[in-house]
C-alpha cells in the first residue's frame, strides 16, 4: 500500500524552504506516521530535491507530521526555474511512498 | 456576548469571486477580508507605480468591490484588503468610484500606509535573512521595500467607523486579528488572545484551502462541489476560540483534515509563528467536530512580539529563457530524452553551456526530479528547458533553440511555447519598528 492510502498531505513554500503537513485520515494511525516518516526517510525521499536539511515536529492531537524542508526550491519561488517553483507537488510525491500494509 | 463573524472572501490576488459575492450576501458577516497580495505582487505592483504614478493598486479590485459592496452595505459588514498593494491611496480613490458608480451614498473608505520602507532600506544597511550578502549589496537592483505591518496598523482605520479598510503590505493573518482586536477590546499585550487570534486569521486567510479547497485525493478524499467551493468564516467567541465553517449549500468540507492541513500550512516553527503582533504558538491547538461543516477551534497561544518587523526586498536579477515541446505515442519518451540532448550541445555551440539551466521532461521527472517513479512510457511527454540569462536577448535564444526543433530535432515534435520573463526575486531583511510609521487616512465620498 501508499502513505496517500493513510494519509493526506499539503505542501507549501517559505522562501528557500519547503513545508510539508502530513495528517493521517484515521487519527488512530498517527503513531503509525510517526514510527515511518522520520525526518532520515523524508531527507531520503526528496534526496536530489532538497540540498538541506529535514526537520520534524509531532503535533500528536491534531494527528500531524510538520516537516521543514531546508533548501528546497532552488533559490525560492520568486528566482526558481522549477516548473513547480512553489514547490507546491511536493507533497504527492511522499504520498508515493510504498508502506508496509495492514495484514 | 454574541460571536463575531468574519469571511474570507480571497486568498490569493486571482481568486474566485462568486464565492465572495455569496459571503457577502448570505454570511450576515461583520467583518469580509480580501487577501489578495503574494510575496512578491507587491514589488510587480511597485514597477507598475513606477511607470505610472496612478497604478500599483491591485487590477481586480473595482470588479470585487462591485460585487460585494451592495451586499455588505445592507448587512452591514465591513471590508479589509491588502488590495492597496503599492499604491493604497489610489485603491482608496477607486473603491470610492466604484460606491459613486453604485449609488452608496457616504461610502467611508480608510486608507492605511506606511508599509513603503524603500527610502529607509536605502539609507540603512542590514543582514539579508537566508542569504549571505546584505541589503546594500542589492541596492542597484532594488525595486521596493515593504514592510509587514501588523494589526496595530490598522486599528486606527477601524477605530474610524469606515466601511472599507485598504491597506498595502500587512501580514496576512494580522488583516484578521485587527478586526478581532477592535471588536473585542483585546490588548495589544494580550499574548494569549492575540495568539489564538492569529490562528483564526491563519485558518482564513487561504480562503477556500480550510473549506475543501486543494485537498480532494479522488478514491481517498473525496469534497463535493469543487466548482463551487464555499469560502469560510469563522464565528469567533471573546476568548478567539472560534468555530470554522462555510455557508450551507456551498460546496467543499469543513473537517479535521481540511483545517489541520490549512493550520499548518506554509508554517516553520508551529510553536513560534513568527507576527508583528505576537509570537503565535499552533502547538496546542485543539479541533473538535461541532456539527456538519463546522470546526470548533481552540488552544492558540501566544509570546511577546518580536522587535523586528520583516521587510520584503523586490530585486531585479536578470531573465529566465524558457521552451517547451510535446513528443507523443510510441517512443515519445525516447525523442523527448533526444530532445534535450540536442538542447544542451545546442547550448555549448551557442556558448550558453555554463547557464543555470534546467532540461527535462514533463510527464515523467519535471516535478520530482531524482524521486520521480520509474514507470512505463508514458503516452506523451513535453521537453522543457530553462535558463537563467544574464540579459533579455540571452533568454529568447533559449525558446528560440527550442522552436528550432520544428524542423531540426527529433520527429513528431509539436506544440512549441516559448517564454522570456524578467525575475523579480523577493528577499527579505528585518528593521526596527521606528524604522516604519503606519498612517491612515479617511476618504469620504461628498454626500
Amino acid at each position: 500500500m501508499k502513505l496517500r492510502d493513510i494519509a493526506i498531505a499539503r505542501s507549501g513554500d517559505k522562501g528557500q524552504r519547503a513545508t510539508l503537513t502530513v495528517v493521517a485520515l484515521d487519527p488512530r494511525d498517527f503513531p503509525r506516521l510517526q514510527a515511518l516518516l522520520s525526518p532520515e526517510l523524508v531527507a531520503r525521499r526528496y534526496r536530489g530535491i532538497v540540498q538541506g536539511p529535514v526537520q520534524r515536529w509531532l503535533l500528536p492531537q491534531l494527528a500531524a507530521l510538520h516537516f521543514v524542508l531546508h533548501d528546497a526550491l532552488g533559490g525560492g519561488v520568486t528566482r526558481s526555474l522549477a516548473l513547480d517553483a512553489h514547490g507546491k507537488t511536493l507533497s504527492s510525491a511522499l504520498l508515493d511512498l510504498d508502506i508496509p500494509g495492514d495484514d | 456576548m454574541k460571536s463575531f463573524r468574519i469571511g474570507c472572501g480571497a486568498g490569493f490576488a486571482g481568486d474566485r469571486i462568486d464565492p465572495a459575492r455569496d459571503l457577502a450576501e448570505r454570511g450576515r458577516l461583520d467583518v469580509l477580508v480580501f487577501e489578495c497580495l503574494a510575496e512578491r505582487t507587491i514589488a510587480l505592483a511597485q514597477r507598475r507605480r513606477r511607470d505610472d504614478p496612478a497604478a500599483g493598486a491591485d487590477p481586480l479590485l473595482a470588479e470585487r468591490m462591485r460585487a460585494v459592496l451592495p451586499a455588505c452595505r445592507a448587512a452591514g459588514t465591513r471590508i479589509v484588503t491588502n488590495m492597496g498593494a503599492a499604491n493604497p491611496l489610489a485603491a482608496g480613490r477607486e473603491v470610492l468610484a466604484v460606491g459613486r458608480a453604485l449609488g452608496l451614498r457616504g461610502l467611508r473608505v480608510a486608507v492605511v500606509e506606511g508599509d513603503d520602507v524603500l527610502p529607509w532600506v536605502l539609507r540603512h544597511d542590514g543582514a539579508l535573512l537566508d542569504d549571505p550578502r546584505s541589503v546594500a549589496a542589492l541596492r542597484p537592483r532594488l525595486v521596493s521595500a515593504n514592510a509587514y505591518l501588523g494589526a496595530d496598523a490598522l486599528l486606527p482605520a477601524l477605530a474610524s467607523g469606515a466601511e472599507v479598510i485598504v491597506c498595502g503590505r500587512v501580514a496576512d493573518p494580522a488583516l484578521f486579528l485587527a478586526p478581532l482586536m477592535h471588536h473585542f477590546g483585546w490588548a495589544a499585550d494580550d499574548w494569549l488572545r492575540l495568539g489564538q487570534g492569529i490562528v483564526v486569521g491563519h485558518l482564513l486567510e487561504c480562503a477556500a484551502q480550510v473549506s475543501g479547497g486543494y485537498l480532494a485525493e479522488p478514491g481517498v478524499v473525496e469534497v463535493p462541489g469543487l466548482a463551487d467551493l464555499g469560502f469560510p468564516l469563522a464565528e469567533v467567541a471573546a476568548d478567539g476560540s472560534a468555530c470554522i465553517t462555510k455557508l450551507d449549500g456551498s460546496g467543499g468540507r469543513v473537517d479535521r483534515l481540511s483545517v489541520t492541513a490549512q493550520l499548518l500550512y506554509e508554517i516553520e516553527d508551529p510553536a513560534r509563528y513568527l507576527q508583528p503582533d505576537v509570537v503565535a504558538d499552533f502547538t496546542q491547538v485543539r479541533l473538535e467536530a461541532a456539527g456538519p461543516d463546522r470546526v470548533h477551534v481552540s488552544g492558540g497561544r501566544g509570546a511577546p512580539r518580536p522587535d523586528t518587523l520583516k521587510v520584503s526586498l523586490g530585486v531585479l536579477e536578470g531573465f529566465v529563457g524558457e521552451g517547451q515541446i510535446s513528443y507523443g505515442g510510441a517512443g515519445a519518451r525516447a525523442r523527448g530524452g533526444l530532445a534535450l540532448q540536442v538542447l544542451r550541445e545546442r547550448l555549448q555551440r551557442l556558448g550558453l553551456g555554463d547557464l543555470e539551466h534546467r532540461a527535462e521532461l514533463i510527464g515523467v521527472d519535471a516535478l520530482h526530479g531524482p524521486a520521480s517513479r520509474a514507470g512505463a512510457d508514458p503516452g506523451e511527454v513535453r521537453a522543457r528547458l530553462a535558463a537563467r540569462c544574464g540579459t533579455r536577448d540571452e533568454a529568447e535564444l533559449i525558446g528560440r533553440e527550442v522552436e528550432a526543433l520544428y524542423l531540426n530535432g527529433p520527429a513528431g515534435g509539436g506544440g512549441v511555447t516559448t517564454s522570456v520573463r524578467e525575475v523579480l526575486a523577493v528577499a527579505s531583511t528585518l528593521v526596527p519598528r521606528h524604522a516604519v510609521a503606519p498612517r491612515c487616512t479617511l476618504l469620504q465620498e461628498d454626500a
